[in-house]
């Protein structure tokens, strides 16, 4: 599959090594993604990276990565300028079931980037508030300088129809918020167990222990989604780069119900 | 209106949750209200662990003071939660701060009362270590999270 091209119009840095691109393209294709897809994006003569999409899917006219700067190719795709050109192939995966969640109450878990991933399906939520029961989105950071699209936070925290809550895991006297873990969040989180859809994205390990509270607090196995992440190469299911035991991440995921990954999450170096 | 009990008040609280009800009733002797302003500190590191505090209503920081830096929070409790644990344990002393982020209204138990209580009636004593350690457990393992450093950068 051959990538298409897309222009960067703005480029804006959300924390010490991360940053969001704006990308205009042509091919109509690329924008019509849904939440908790990934593209393929290409930095020339570099190399390519599984990113996913970070931006609002009803916002037609661009495509937008959030993109943290961990090594030469995702490196070279946060530097790109204004004006500058990558590939893009996509959009690929599984997403978010923002559609069958409609009815429910929704907790979305965050930990450090991984709210990146899920921003495309609070968008949806939010532009289709009515559908859904109470919503609560939950986000863990680092530290307080470690925290993700803060202004946007704190734009959602005015909706009198949203929970919003943030914890970090250390910070000093200054900071007004919640300190500890983001599982801490969940026994206060508003939301009915036994009707709850729960998006989770973060480091695995925090997606594991976070998914074990929701399964403390009644939430059943196949309501809660992780966005799983691996290194992907094809990012069409051929190559088997991304395999995750029975699964390939780009093809089955990123986007998989807790009830297919709970046995495999325990296994060392899968 | 009617005033609700200490006894009342402790049974309904989280961390005593089905607890016999009996139980409460006889914590209660150790109990009393008590009331933080925003910035009060409940104890302060180093300071005797005479009391364990049920929080009814807002939150409150832990920190550790470190030279040369500003205090660090390392955790945040609220509503339902606890402070406290180190009354448990000899020497008994605060092994960090504990400051009310709100106004925090909750229950102080007396820690002597408490333990004298728990060696007279042994049930009583296991019935609080139920309690307890599944919360130490917990806050032990959201240490290790802590620890792990998830979202640092990936080596």
């Amino acid at each position: 599959m051959v990538p298409s091209l897309a222009r960067v119009t703005t480029r804006h840095q959300e924390l010490g090594d991360t940053w969001t691109l704006e990308l205009e393209a042509d091919d109509p294709d690329l924008l019509a993604f849904k939440p908790g897809q990934f593209n393929m994006l290409y930095a020339p003569g570099v190399g390519e990276a599984a990113i996913s999409v970070s931006g609002d899917p009803s916002d037609a006219g661009r495509l937008i990565h959030t993109i943290r700067d961990v090594g030469k190719t995702s490196h070279a795709l946060a530097s790109l300028e204004p004006g500058m050109t990558a590939g893009v192939r996509g959009p690929f995966g599984t997403a978010w079931p923002v559609e069958a969640a409609e009815g429910t109450d929704v907790v979305v878990v965050s930990g450090g980037l991984g709210l990146a991933p899920l921003r495309p399906a609070i968008y949806h939520i939010l532009a289709h508030r009515e559908r859904y029961g109470r919503v609560a989105i939950l986000a863990g950071a680092r530290g307080v300088k470690g925290i993700l699209f803060p202004n946007q936070l704190a734009a959602w925290r005015r909706h009198l129809d949203l929970q919003i809550e943030i914890s970090v895991d250390h910070a000093d006297t200054s900071w007004r918020g919640h300190v500890g873990v983001v599982t801490n969040l969940i026994p206060s989180a508003d939301f009915d167990p036994a009707d709850t859809t729960a998006l989770v994205c973060g480091p695995e390990i925090m997606m594991r222990f976070t998914a074990n509270a929701l399964l403390d607090s009644g939430v059943a196995e196949n309501t809660i989604h992780l966005s799983m992440e691996r290194h992907m190469k094809c990012g069409l299911g051929h190559c088997g780069r991304c395999q995750y035991g029975p699964y390939l991440i780009c093809r089955d995921g990123p986007v998989m119900s807790y009830d297919r990954l709970s046995r495999l999450l325990t296994v060392k170096d899968l | 209106m009617q005033q609700q009990g200490l006894g009342d008040i402790i049974a309904a609280h989280r961390f005593f949750k089905d607890l016999d009800p009996s139980f409460p009733e006889l914590v209660s002797g150790c109990a009393k209200n008590v009331r933080f302003g925003v910035g009060d500190y409940l104890f302060h590191e180093g300071d005797g662990a005479a009391a364990f505090y049920l929080i009814r209503h807002g939150r409150v920081s832990l920190e550790i003071k470190a030279p040369g830096r500003q205090s660090m929070q390392f955790m945040t409790v609220g509503e339902g939660d606890i402070v406290g644990i180190s009354w448990l344990v000899p020497p008994y002393c605060w092994s960090y701060d504990a400051k009310a982020l709100e106004l925090v209204r909750a229950i102080a138990l007396d820690a002597t009362c408490l333990r004298d209580k728990c060696e007279t009636d042994n049930h009583l004593g296991y019935e609080l270590m139920k309690r307890f350690v599944p919360e130490l457990a917990l806050r032990l393992h959201c240490t290790r999270l802590q620890l792990l450093d998830l979202y640092g950068k990936p080596t």
